[in-house]
């Protein structure tokens, strides 16, 4: 049985991030990620990372407090107002950090960090590297681990890759490690530890019109949930205004930062024609956008009633070919559009999940030893909505107070209990009859049919728009295709490199996600952040002004609620 | 709807004596992916099927593969723009087979691993970032870009016979950190890509650019590495004339 002190499970940018602190603090790290750390969803990222550093001119008051205003804001006052400013009072000091191990932001004229306009903030505050921000910061971090693994001075690190964690060891209350399948050898083994971070990952992969890599699912958070953990806020999901239509692949905000136009059939640049958005236009929150897009859309002046376009060429081709490179080649290449040239076909897609694995304002769970950091996380800086920049930025400032958490809990003698190794032998076997449950299963379901049923029922009941009816079917439907998984049978057996079998529990842990969303937002009655319900259409402070709590039970999700952190700023209507 | 048929390298080590191809018959439609094919058969046809995927955008790196003809990445080739009624399949060379399309990646990491790919700065950072200015950034244009497919490593004709050769990804990797102003360990770096199976070993045949799905000059920035030890070896000759 492998043992290390921490085992963080995830290897994007908030896992290595978490990682590198534990390293820094001599605590013996492992991190155990499905693909390799470089394959990690964090790598699509584009647009940039927000930090107050203050380099743009227009932007040379800012300050943590103007940041962290804007984001409590942007989350429609759902956000935890301490949790976000600390988010605010790290972020010069991560990015800066990044930069010195690295990083190559792209620079201003005298040589410092570049800063563009992204949605939510009155001036220019996201850092970033052309449109590829999230490919070079993960490029870095990994470097980063690369140099400590080869290192001698400080504590150990290993990297463990193409290696699926599929469940939690919680015993009496106290988390002591991790259930491991080696894909490549197909092993199922576990690994103990006195603590464990998640850092999996958004769950967009719900949905079948996602941004998100194929990677993404709800599983990284169905495992803790499952092992009795509540997931949080799960019913606020961000909607991308711009994603190509197709296949939803991501058009960076920065391309509206940089002077992009949206324009309906009529060549309307009509944003202008909507009270919330005439104001900052382009540049407005993403949910601003993403719902007055489906209405054009909707009503009629949408192109083949499903797109827009997003027009680039007035930015000039010298623009586009230095700060929207990776957009240009995406749209060349999947939709034979060069931007320079033409407009390109974009509508709304589901891009990032705020809720997730409840966590206090250190990354820490209720369960000791378990900890949760990034998009898999809700801390809860976010709320309902959360501004462009900020989620990476949530990765590497959380991820490395995640890190030190842990350190500190497990340098303090973590949870004093030591059990004993008969648990770990019995969740092994257990989890390798679970396993082999699914190869023998009688029934005659193809989970590949599950998966699209699943994902065309959160696009048509469980999106931009959302009202009670529609939402009913839909958990109807997701609690039949829940039935139905219970029926599956998969055609390839044994464990050794079997994508069979990991869709299959991939799919299991989007149902469990899916009924969560669903059910979380049939419940709350009321239009708030990302969520819009066309029923309640209005924010309800008095009665909902509170987190949403679910626990996993044998019947379904049971709801409780948590308070809102309001210690800062009161709660006004959020007007842009 | 059309069809084409799919041709595929299939290969267990535990299972198979020896690799053989398998034909899939799969419906396309406008704007299909090699990568949706795959998938196709993988979820209705043959589970067993092995293949990496991530983004299905180009930007992870795990997809590519040897598809008519030459090394590309599955998710960002369109069954159309291939321009045939069969898609012919073989997992990257050069790397050991752990199942069809999966392959070991272990020996390319190696080499990643072995150039020290990361910044090694000559001073301490102060409170704000390191000044680079946009002239000195732009060095470091389109050699950032590299996702690590490993698609000019197994395009590369020397890997056939040396093992041991570093490689186009490693050795652009090099030249990353020899061309970033902030980075202070040149002669360190240097040392590492000399030698038997560094640099030198590259004949310049071009196969990693014109494979490379990112379009970076790779055999460009071996020459410009071999360009720079050479000049260090001649100068103390040249500075007695
Ligand atoms: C296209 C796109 C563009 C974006 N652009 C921006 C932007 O410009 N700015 C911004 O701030 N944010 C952006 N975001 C959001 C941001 O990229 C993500 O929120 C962030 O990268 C998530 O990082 P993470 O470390 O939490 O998770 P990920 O990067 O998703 O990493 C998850 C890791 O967990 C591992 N894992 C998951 N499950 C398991 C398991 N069961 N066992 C083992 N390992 C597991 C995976 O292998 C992976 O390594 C963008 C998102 C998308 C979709
Ligand atoms: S240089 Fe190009 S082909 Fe080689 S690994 Fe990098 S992206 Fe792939
Ligand atoms: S799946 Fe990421 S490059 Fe193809």
């Amino acid at each position: 049985m492998r043992y290390h002190q921490v085992i963080v499970v995830g290897g994007g940018l908030a896992g290595l991030r978490a990682a590198l602190e534990l390293n820094k603090r001599n605590v013996k790290v492992a991190v155990v990620s499905k693909v390799h750390p470089l394959r990690s969803h964090s790598v699509e990222a584009q647009g940039g990372i927000n930090a107050p550093l203050g380099n743009h001119p227009r932007g040379s008051h800012d300050s943590p407090e103007l940041h962290a205003f804007d984001t409590v804001k942007g989350s429609d006052y759902l956000a935890d107002q301490k949790s976000a400013l600390r988010l605010t009072e790290d972020a010069s000091e991560r990015v800066r950090e990044m930069e010195h191990w690295g990083v190559p932001f792209s620079r201003t004229t005298d040589g410092k960090i570049a800063q563009r306009p992204f949605g939510g903030a009155g001036f220019p505050r996201t850092c970033f590297a052309s449109d590829k921000t999230g490919h070079v910061l993960l490029h870095t971090l990994y470097e980063q681990c690369v140099k400590y693994e080869q290192a001698s001075e400080r504590g150990e690190m290993v990297v463990y890759d193409e290696q699926i964690v599929t469940g939690l060891i919680v015993d009496d209350g106290v988390c002591h490690g991790v259930i491991v399948w080696d894909f490549q050898t197909g092993e199922i083994d576990v690994i103990k530890s006195e603590a464990v971070i998640f850092a999996t990952g958004g769950a967009g992969r719900i949905f079948g019109k996602t941004t998100n890599a194929l990677i993404s699912t709800g599983l990284g958070m169905a495992i803790p949930y499952w092992a009795g953990i509540p997931i949080k806020d799960l019913e606020f999901v961000q909607f991308h205004p711009t994603t190509l239509f197709g296949t939803n692949i991501l058009m960076t905000e920065g391309a509206r930062g940089e002077g992009g136009f949206l324009l309906n059939n009529e060549g309307d640049r009509f944003l202008a024609n909507y009270d919330d958005s005439s104001k900052a236009m382009e540049v407005a929150p993403r949910d601003i956008v993403a719902r007055n897009m489906t209405r054009e859309i909707m009503e009629g002046r949408g192109f083949e009633d499903e797109y827009l376009h997003l027009d680039l060429r007035h930015l000039g081709r010298d623009k586009i070919l230095e700060r929207l490179p990776g957009i240009r080649d995406l749209a060349m290449k999947f939709v034979h559009v060069d931007p320079i040239e033409a407009p390109v076909p974009v509508q709304p897609g589901m891009h990032y999940t705020m809720g997730g694995i409840d966590t206090n304002e250190l990354g820490a769970s209720r369960v000791p030893g378990f900890y949760a950091a990034g998009e898999c996380g809700s801390v809860s800086v976010h709320g309902a909505n959360r501004l462009g920049g900020n989620s990476m930025l949530e990765t590497i400032v959380y991820g490395a107070i995640a890190g030190d958490s842990a350190a500190q809990y497990v340098l303090d003698g973590a949870s004093g209990k030591t059990p004993d190794d008969t648990i770990f032998e019995d969740a092994r076997k257990r989890e390798l009859s679970r396993l082999d449950g699914m190869f023998t299963g009688a029934g005659e379901e193809n989970p590949a049919d599950i998966k699209d049923e699943l994902e065309e029922t959160m696009n048509r009941k469980c999106w931009v728009f959302r009202e009670e009816k529609t939402l009913q079917e839909g958990i109807e439907k997701v609690e039949e295709l829940l039935e139905r998984y219970q029926n599956i049978t998969l055609n390839s057996t044994g464990l050794r490199v079997n994508f069979d079998l990991l869709w299959a529990l991939e799919l299991g842990g989007n149902l469990a996600m899916a009924e969560v969303m669903i059910k979380g937002a049939a419940r709350r009655k009321e239009s708030r952040g990302s969520q819009f319900r066309t029923d309640f259409p209005t924010r309800d402070d008095d009665n909902w002004l509170h987190h949403t709590l679910a626990y996993y039970t044998n019947d379904g999700p049971r709801f409780d609620s948590s308070e809102v952190d309001l210690s800062i700023w009161e709660p006004k209507e959020r007007k842009y | 709807m059309s069809e084409v048929s799919f041709k595929i390298f299939r290969f267990d080590p535990e299972k198979d004596k020896k690799p053989y191809t398998a034909e899939f018959t799969v419906p396309t439609k406008s704007g299909m992916t090699v990568l949706d094919g795959l998938y196709y058969i993988q979820e209705h046809i043959d589970g067993s099927l092995a293949f990496r995927s991530s983004c299905r955008a180009g930007v992870c790196g795990s997809c590519a593969m040897h598809i008519n003809g030459t090394y590309r990445l599955a998710c960002e080739t369109q069954i159309s723009a291939l321009n045939t009624k069969t898609v012919k399949i073989r997992p990257m060379a050069h790397l050991p087979v752990t199942k069809d399309l999966f392959v070991d990646m272990d020996p390319f990491w190696e080499k990643y691993k072995h150039i020290k790919p990361y910044l090694i700065p000559g001073d301490e950072p102060g409170e704000i970032e390191r000044l680079q200015t946009p002239d000195e950034r732009a060095h470091l244009d389109t050699i950032i870009d590299c996702i690590l497919c490993g698609a000019c490593f197994a395009s590369c004709t020397v890997n056939n016979y040396d093992d041991e050769y570093l490689g186009p990804a490693a050795l652009l990797k090099a030249q990353r950190f020899f061309s970033d102003s902030r980075d202070a360990a040149r002669e360190e770096r240097m040392e590492l890509v000399d030698g038997e199976h560094g640099v030198w070993r590259c004949h310049t045949i071009f196969n990693c650019q014109e494979v490379c799905p990112k379009d970076i000059d790779v055999t460009g920035s071996i020459a410009v590495l071999k360009r720079h030890l050479t000049a260090d070896r001649f100068s103390p000759s040249l500075k007695k004339h």
